[in-house]
């Protein structure tokens, strides 16, 4: 699913949801009240943002009573790692494993 | 509210899957196909309220010796291919098992073009050992947990083999 990949990228991409990823990260799920009161930002600003995080699934809302929590959904991004920082990095990897082994031969 | 860092009582892990929700259900329920992604330990279920539920350790555990049941539960509701609804204890340390049980809700819908979404629920409320180890808190490379899992399911259910 690429188009999804795009949009998670996209979501990520920016310093103000990045934070409002690592708020969610760190606290219990979130009111938008609660996500608004660290952000110099207006109340439609947020709710533009988060839209863009929960079009890319990062965060999902459920509603408890007469209020909308908000919950970090990190598999979007173990996906995106899966996919994409593990296979170079494991090819980073063996790389220094080669040239160690050659530069090991040679000696 | 919790304002500390301490991992949220709830957590909620979804993903979207290209299979079908009879074979996401039985990649969750059936042993032989437990046996094939995430720790690979095989799960057993009753599957009716108040039918047991365990996960034994994986072949791979066992040669490191660790043996017998790691998980055990009970199934609350079972209404497939759609919504599971069970008690989950780790039995990994005595820590783990004075926590208890916790409750664990799995959903599978059918969406657009063969895809399907499954979202696990996990109420950790009360057992802050058990919300680290599933939100892979402990681990330095981020391996374990629900994530892990979950997108380990999708590989093996998209390509007919695990990442391994």
């Amino acid at each position: 699913m690429s188009e999804s990949d795009d949009k998670v990228f996209k979501a990520l991409a920016d310093p103000t949801r990045r934070s409002l990823l690592d708020r969610l990260f760190k606290h219990d799920s979130l009111t938008l009240t609660e996500l608004e009161s660290k952000l110099e930002m207006t109340r439609f600003g947020v709710m533009k943002h988060l839209r863009i995080l929960e079009d890319a699934r990062l965060v999902i809302t459920r509603r408890s009573g007469r209020t909308k929590l908000h919950f970090l959904n990190p598999v979007p991004i173990r996906l995106i790692h899966d996919r994409w920082i593990d296979k170079y990095t494991e090819r980073r990897v063996s790389a220094l494993t080669d040239l160690k082994a050659q530069l090991e031969n040679a000696g | 509210m919790n304002t500390s860092n301490k991992p949220a009582p709830v957590q909620i892990y979804e993903i979207y899957i290209k299979a079908k929700p009879e074979k996401i259900w039985e990649a969750i329920t059936k042993p032989e196909w437990t046996e094939r992604y995430g720790y690979q330990g095989p799960a057993e279920y009753e599957l009716r309220p108040g039918g047991k539920y365990k996960a034994s350790a994986s072949k791979a555990m066992m040669t490191m010796g660790i043996q017998g049941t790691l998980i055990d539960g009970e199934v609350i509701e079972a209404k497939p291919p759609n919504k599971l609804v069970q008690t989950y204890r780790m039995l990994f340390s005595d820590q783990n098992r004075e926590e208890g049980f916790s409750r664990v809700t799995w959903e599978i819908e059918a969406t657009q073009s063969g895809f399907s979404r499954l979202t696990v629920t996990h109420e950790v409320e009360g057992k802050p050992i058990m919300a680290a180890m599933v939100s892979s808190k402990f681990s330095e490379t981020g391996t374990g947990g629900w994530s892990w899992i979950l997108s380990d399911l999708k590989t093996l259910l998209e390509t007919g083999q695990a990442m391994g």
